[in-house]
């Protein structure tokens, strides 16, 4: 029975599958899972769900969860120790490296966006400069 | 004790104007498998010859390790079967049918019958007559869930609910699989559900099964090219590709073996890939159901 309560105990609400995301689910669960480490609600070294814990919480087949963990292993965010669970990486930049590995996916997407519309690499970094500007003056700004 | 929950080989069954051609599928202890295809494709009918409710032709069914028909009995108390024809006591509360199955089967656990009670806003009290259809669903899934059973065979468990009963259900069939070694078939019309709680999916169209394979390989498998082609060339459908249609310079290319050279050798051909998209399994659906139609009509 416990094991039952605990399902519902443990709930992870904060797990998003959205149906409009174009990404398949397994990406959206390991991007999640990310930003969870990257902001560090999930610490270094932490023992996160189980695989089958997790796939009941959110409410999506364990084949899905199984997939997302084994790239995040593979990426060297979290770790499976046999008998013990699975943790996340007691890599203590781990939260530095995922925001990095996220900024330079976002700049490999602009710059071929804009090399697709034939932008110069001058007239694109004077938009980056702007927007830069923008951003930053932004937040100096009181709300 | 064998590693499927459920076997099928080389079953077949004519109906006058149906027939179930050389089914084979097997089900892998402590996984959930989506059945999907259109309306009368043969899903129900493969369903019913598993639960021995109807009696293949020829072939071999296996189900929790007994042979289906001649073994059902003993296969009986550990699967838990629910479909739209399957009827409460109208006049009889739900109470009453709780106390009922509970005399029935041992395994029945009342702590989770109560639980399932609350998760699903039911009242033991109620009479069945005075139950909406989201009720009776609910109500018929806690008689089922609440024995506990290792198989769990559900024919169109979400038709007719709204989205909120239907993520109800479908967390529970999930919450279910977090224990070890237990299994759920469930049939659908909705790939949305299919897509977001199985493990394998079979499709089944015309009688005959299309594929069956594990959820993330065959999703993987599918993709969506958007191509750009040179002027004046009509670009070909290269190996993976089962369907290209172009207008103008503009073409999409619908993928069923991709392999992540595709989008090299139409870039070696010529074309520009401007898109390789993932695609939901409702595309997928119709794209399969499309292509195995044409093959038929071919």
């Amino acid at each position: 029975m416990t094991e039952f309560n605990s399902v519902y105990t443990v709930h992870i609400q904060m797990f998003v599958i959205s149906q409009t995301d174009k990404r398949p689910m397994y990406l959206q669960i390991m991007e999640q899972i990310k930003q969870r480490i990257a902001v560090g609600d999930w610490a270094a070294g932490q023992a996160i769900p189980s695989i089958r814990q997790l796939a009941a919480d959110i409410g999506v087949s364990v084949i899905t969860v199984k997939r997302a963990y084994l790239e995040l292993e593979r990426e060297g965010v979290i770790v499976t120790r046999q008998g013990k669970g699975c943790f996340v990486a007691s890599d203590s930049d781990l939260g530095t490296r995922i925001r990095e590995q996220e900024l330079a996916r976002h700049l490999d997407q602009a710059v071929r966006s804009a090399a697709m519309m034939g932008l110069s690499q001058k007239n694109l970094e004077k938009r980056i400069r702007a927007l830069y500007d923008r951003v930053t003056d932004e937040e100096k700004e009181p709300v | 004790m064998t590693d499927y929950a459920i076997e099928l080989n080389g079953v077949c069954k004519s109906y006058r104007f149906f027939e179930l051609q050389n089914i084979a599928l097997q089900l892998q202890r402590g996984t959930i498998m989506g059945l999907i295809g259109p309306n009368g494709a043969g899903k129900s009918t493969t369903i019913r010859i598993l639960m021995g409710l109807v009696h293949q032709d020829r072939g071999e069914v296996r189900v929790l390790g007994h042979r289906m028909p001649q073994e059902q009995i003993a296969a009986k108390w550990d699967i838990g079967f629910a479909s739209e024809d399957m009827r409460l006591y109208d006049s009889m509360t739900l109470g009453w049918h709780i106390s009922f199955m509970k005399s029935m089967y041992q395994s029945w656990d009342d702590l989770y019958a109560q639980l399932l009670l609350k998760r699903f806003k039911l009242r033991a009290e109620q009479k069945i007559k005075g139950l909406s259809h989201g009720q009776r669903v609910k109500a018929t899934l806690l008689l089922v869930l609440a024995r506990r059973p290792n198989l769990l065979v559900l024919d169109e468990p979400t038709t007719g609910l709204d989205p909120v009963a239907r993520h109800e259900i479908l967390r529970e069939l999930t919450a279910v699989m977090v224990e070890d070694g237990r299994s759920i078939l469930f049939s659908s019309h909705n790939t949305q559900d299919v897509e977001q709680i199985s493990d394998q999916i079979t499709f089944i169209d015309r009688g005959r099964i299309i594929d069956s394979m594990d959820k993330e390989v065959y999703l993987d498998r599918w993709r969506r090219l958007r191509l750009e082609a040179p002027d004046g060339v009509a670009l070909r459908a290269l190996p993976g590709v089962i369907e290209i249609q172009q207008t103008g310079r503009l073409a999409v290319a619908i993928a069923n073996a991709f392999e992540p050279h595709l989008p090299n050798a139409y870039e070696s051909s010529g074309a520009r890939v401007r898109a390789v998209e993932n695609m939901t399994l409702e595309e997928i659906f119709v794209a399969n159901v499309e292509r195995s139609r044409e093959e038929v009509n071919a």
